[in-house]
C-alpha cells in the first residue's frame, strides 16, 4: 500500500472540490481554480498528475446500472487453485462484462473462494450466460463457484474524504 | 434516452480530457455542440442514469483504508442491522445479497488502521461476526458498460 504523502494539502482540497464532481462548465478546470483560489494551470498539472500515479483512477462518468436497464448484479465467486490465480484473475479481469474482479482471501471452511468477479446483465438469465463462459474459461483451475445476486442496495455513497 | 445519450455515456467512461476546453474536446468526437454535451450530461444526472461524473480516486492510493466485509444476518433482524451498519460513515456501499452470508458492504476509512475498528464496532453493536475480506490482488479493467 503506498503511503498518503504522495498527495499533498493543495492536492487534498482539489480532491474535496470534486468528490461531488466535475464542475459542468464550459472550462471546468477553471471554475474549480477560481473557487480554490489556485492557478488553473496549477490544478491542470495536479490533476495529470494523480491520473499518472493512480491517485485518481479515472475522470469520466460513472453510469447507474439499475437505471439504464441492467437490473442484475451477480457477484461472481471462485474457488480456484492458488497457483493459477494470478493468470485466472488477469483472463477473468480483463472479460469485457466483468466490472471488478479481485483475489480476496478465503475464510475457511465456510468460503473457499478466493476469486471475485462482478457480473452485470439485463437480467439474471444474461448473468447466468456470463457466469458459464467465465466458467468454461477457468476450467479445471476452479473447484467451485457461487453467484452473489444483489437484492437490495442499502447505501451507496461516494468515497468521502473527511479531514 | 436516445441513441447520442448513450454514445456520450460509453464515450464518458472512457476518460475525461484534462484541458482548458474539455467538454468542447469531446463535443467535437461526437459531432455535437459543446453546450449541447453539457445538458446532456446535466439531464443523465438529474434522471440519475448517470450516478456521478468527475474524477474517480484510488482510496488506497490515498492513504486509506478499503475492504469489502460481510455478515449472516438473521432475518428478522435484517433492517434492524442494516441501519446499525450504514449509520458508520466508512460505509461507502452496502448490498443484501442472496446467501447465508446476505449482507455485504464497503469500507472506506481515511487511514488503514480504522478499518479493524470500525469492523470491531459493527460487530460489538450488532453481536454478529464480521467477515473481512480486503482485496490481495486487483485485477483491473476499466469499468466500461456498452449502453
Amino acid at each position: 500500500m503506498s503511503s498518503g504523502q504522495i498527495i499533498d494539502a493543495v492536492d487534498r482540497l482539489i480532491i474535496k472540490a470534486t468528490q461531488d464532481g466535475l464542475p459542468l462548465d464550459s472550462r471546468p478546470y477553471h471554475v474549480l481554480a477560481e473557487r480554490l483560489g489556485l492557478d488553473p494551470d496549477d490544478v491542470m498539472a495536479r490533476l495529470r498528475t494523480m491520473l499518472g500515479s493512480g491517485v485518481i483512477r479515472r475522470i469520466g462518468a460513472v453510469p447507474n446500472h439499475y437505471k439504464l436497464g441492467y437490473g442484475a448484479n451477480g457477484m461472481s465467486v471462485w474457488n480456484v487453485h492458488d497457483d493459477a490465480i494470478a493468470t485466472a484473475g488477469a483472463e477473468v479481469g480483463g472479460l469485457d462484462f466483468v466490472s471488478h474482479c479481485y483475489r480476496r482471501p478465503r475464510h475457511l471452511p465456510g468460503w473457499p473462494y478466493n476469486l471475485f468477479a462482478m457480473v452485470h446483465g439485463l437480467d439474471r438469465d444474461e448473468v447466468e450466460a456470463k457466469v458459464t463462459a467465465i466458467d468454461k474459461l477457468l476450467g479445471a483451475r476452479v473447484e467451485a463457484h457461487e453467484v452473489l445476486y444483489s437484492t437490495r442496495i442499502l447505501k451507496k455513497t461516494g468515497l468521502r474524504l473527511v479531514a | 434516452m436516445d441513441a447520442m445519450d448513450r454514445a456520450i455515456i460509453n464515450e464518458l467512461q472512457g476518460g475525461f480530457p484534462i484541458s482548458e476546453h474539455p467538454y468542447a474536446d469531446v463535443a467535437g468526437k461526437l459531432a455535437i455542440p459543446e453546450a449541447d454535451l453539457i445538458s446532456r450530461i446535466k439531464a443523465l444526472l438529474a434522471s440519475g442514469m448517470l450516478s456521478r461524473f468527475g474524477p474517480m480516486y484510488h482510496a488506497e492510493r490515498l492513504g486509506g483504508g478499503l475492504t469489502l466485509a460481510a455478515i449472516s444476518v438473521p432475518e428478522d433482524r435484517f433492517d434492524a442491522v442494516a441501519e446499525q451498519v450504514n449509520a458508520h460513515d466508512e460505509v461507502a456501499h452496502n448490498y443484501a445479497r442472496d446467501h447465508e452470508m446476505n449482507m455485504w458492504f464497503v469500507l472506506a476509512t481515511e487511514t488503514p488502521e480504522r478499518i479493524e475498528q470500525v469492523i470491531s464496532k459493527i460487530e460489538a453493536e450488532t453481536g454478529l461476526p464480521v467477515v473481512n475480506m480486503p482485496k490481495q490482488e486487483e485485477f483491473y479493467i476499466g469499468l466500461r458498460l456498452a449502453v
